[in-house]
């Protein structure tokens, strides 16, 4: 029973991460992916700041979906809580983080707010009310998502601090050949397709 | 006075269309501009919401600009858009459901779409009321072009034809979707699938950025090389007028 709960979330996760990833199939976050562009450092660690927000803006949104808004009648306002929510768990992650890690804090700088209206935060909350799904996979959904939005942003922000140094075309440079990169990356992921299915 | 006020509101109409795409210039908003564009209806229907929740809250937040504190500003930008985002939802949940299914979490993800944010910071908190609906109407209709101009060649490429029907359901003959066949017919098939996939919407989004970074380059090489022939000109003259001086000098010290 366990084991059997324990590989449906294993298949779930390497999915959310992999195949379904947030950036190159689902589209979350390719503002904060062209935004952050070139510059390793500041891109794992917004990377890491998210994983920890979407984990626990999914943890906390769960409960206050199925037993305080579905019970009082209020489903349609999901939205609005979620939003809210996530905006003051970003307040509360920057103030931890300020106390225990002021080198971190300030190396996140201008990204920290900013995750507050990252789609990949409200997306992934939205999506587990849209879809219905349990509480498991829930949990599942905000784990892969976000992990896969590291593993990504961490590679692409590898990629392009190469890029600048080849001699692309004028035209391409910057945003245009990173798009590009982007979508050979989703043909690559478009081959596992299938595997937690 | 009534001209440069005219001049004014024309400016904060036009300037978000062209000059100031939202999506090709600026490059806000991208998520919805990949994910929904697979099909011309989808891209078009989410323009036109895209548009009513852009003008209504630049429109309220510039009608409250003097009562809201400083320090809270975004939280209340947020809070408004949230819920002209949840009237949109509701009411295109009753009379568009076929919008609905097809836009799915993106219709909630305008909540923290940059450029509603972005113009309701840099535009709506600053202005009055009437040129914030301007500016969010402007906005929006580049928006809803830029999102139809992806989607035509997504699914004209992808599937080889154009469907009008299947969200908006008036356009239907006869109880069934109408199709404009392009490279799609009986017995022939010319389309990529790939363009209706996650890739092609990279690809025909860096693309169509790359076009509009060549003219923008070749605008300004054109520019650049003017400026140096005239600077070349200017350097000539000045050139020749200096030769000319000094031999009217010497003219003049041979007659001494």
């Amino acid at each position: 029973m366990f084991y059997s709960y324990f590989v449906a979330f294993l298949l779930a996760l390497v999915s959310y991460t992999l195949i379904d990833n947030v950036l190159l199939s689902r589209f979350y976050g390719i503002c904060s992916f062209i935004g952050v562009g070139n510059k390793v450092k500041s891109a794992v660690s917004m990377g890491i700041a998210v994983v920890f927000v979407i984990f626990f803006s999914a943890l906390i949104c769960y409960p206050i979906y199925h037993y305080v808004l579905v019970p009082a009648g209020l489903a349609m306002m999901d939205t609005v809580v979620y939003i809210l929510v996530i905006a003051s768990l970003v307040q509360i992650v920057g103030l931890f983080i300020k106390k225990y890690s002021p080198a971190l804090y300030k190396s996140l700088g201008i990204y920290l707010p900013l995750i507050t209206t990252n789609c990949a935060v409200l997306g992934v909350v939205q999506e587990n009310t849209d879809a219905n799904l349990s509480f498991l996979f829930s949990m599942a959904n905000a784990l892969g998502t976000s992990l896969g939005y590291l593993l990504m942003i961490f590679v692409f922000a590898c990629i392009r601090t190469r890029l600048d140094t080849y001699n692309t075309p004028r035209a391409f440079k910057g945003i245009p050949i990173a798009l590009i990169t982007a979508a050979i990356m989703a043909m690559a992921m478009m081959g596992l397709t299938g595997i937690g299915k | 006075m009534d001209q440069l006020k005219r001049s004014q509101h024309h400016d904060s109409f036009v300037t978000g269309i062209i000059k100031e795409n939202p999506l090709f210039v600026a490059v806000l908003g991208t998520c919805p501009a990949l994910a929904i564009t697979t099909s011309f209806e989808a891209a078009f229907g989410m323009g036109l919401l895209f548009t009513f929740v852009l003008v209504c809250s630049n429109v309220l937040i510039s009608a409250l600009r003097k009562l809201i504190p400083e320090e809270v500003e975004t939280p209340a930008y947020i809070v408004v858009i949230a819920t002209f985002v949840t009237v949109v939802k509701m009411l295109c949940q009753a009379y568009i459901p076929n919008l609905y299914t097809s836009l799915g979490v993106f219709l909630s993800l305008l909540v923290v779409n940059c450029i509603v944010l972005g113009r309701a910071e840099a535009f709506a908190s600053k202005n009055g009321v009437f040129d914030s609906f301007l500016d969010g109407l402007g906005n929006g209709i580049g928006y809803t072009l830029a999102l139809v101009v992806i989607s035509l060649f997504r699914e004209i490429i992808g599937t080889g034809k154009l469907t009008f029907g299947n969200i908006f359901t008036f356009l239907q003959r006869d109880g069934r979707a109408v199709s404009l066949s392009v490279f799609k017919g009986e017995g022939w098939d010319y389309s990529i699938p790939l363009f209706a996939q996650p890739a092609g919407g990279f690809i025909v989004f860096g693309l169509i950025m790359a076009v509009l970074a060549a003219i923008h380059n070749s605008k300004k090489d054109k520019e650049a090389a003017a400026k140096r022939a005239a600077a070349f000109a200017a350097a000539q003259k000045a050139a020749e007028e200096k030769a000319a001086m000094p031999a009217a000098s010497k003219t003049e010290g041979g007659a001494r």
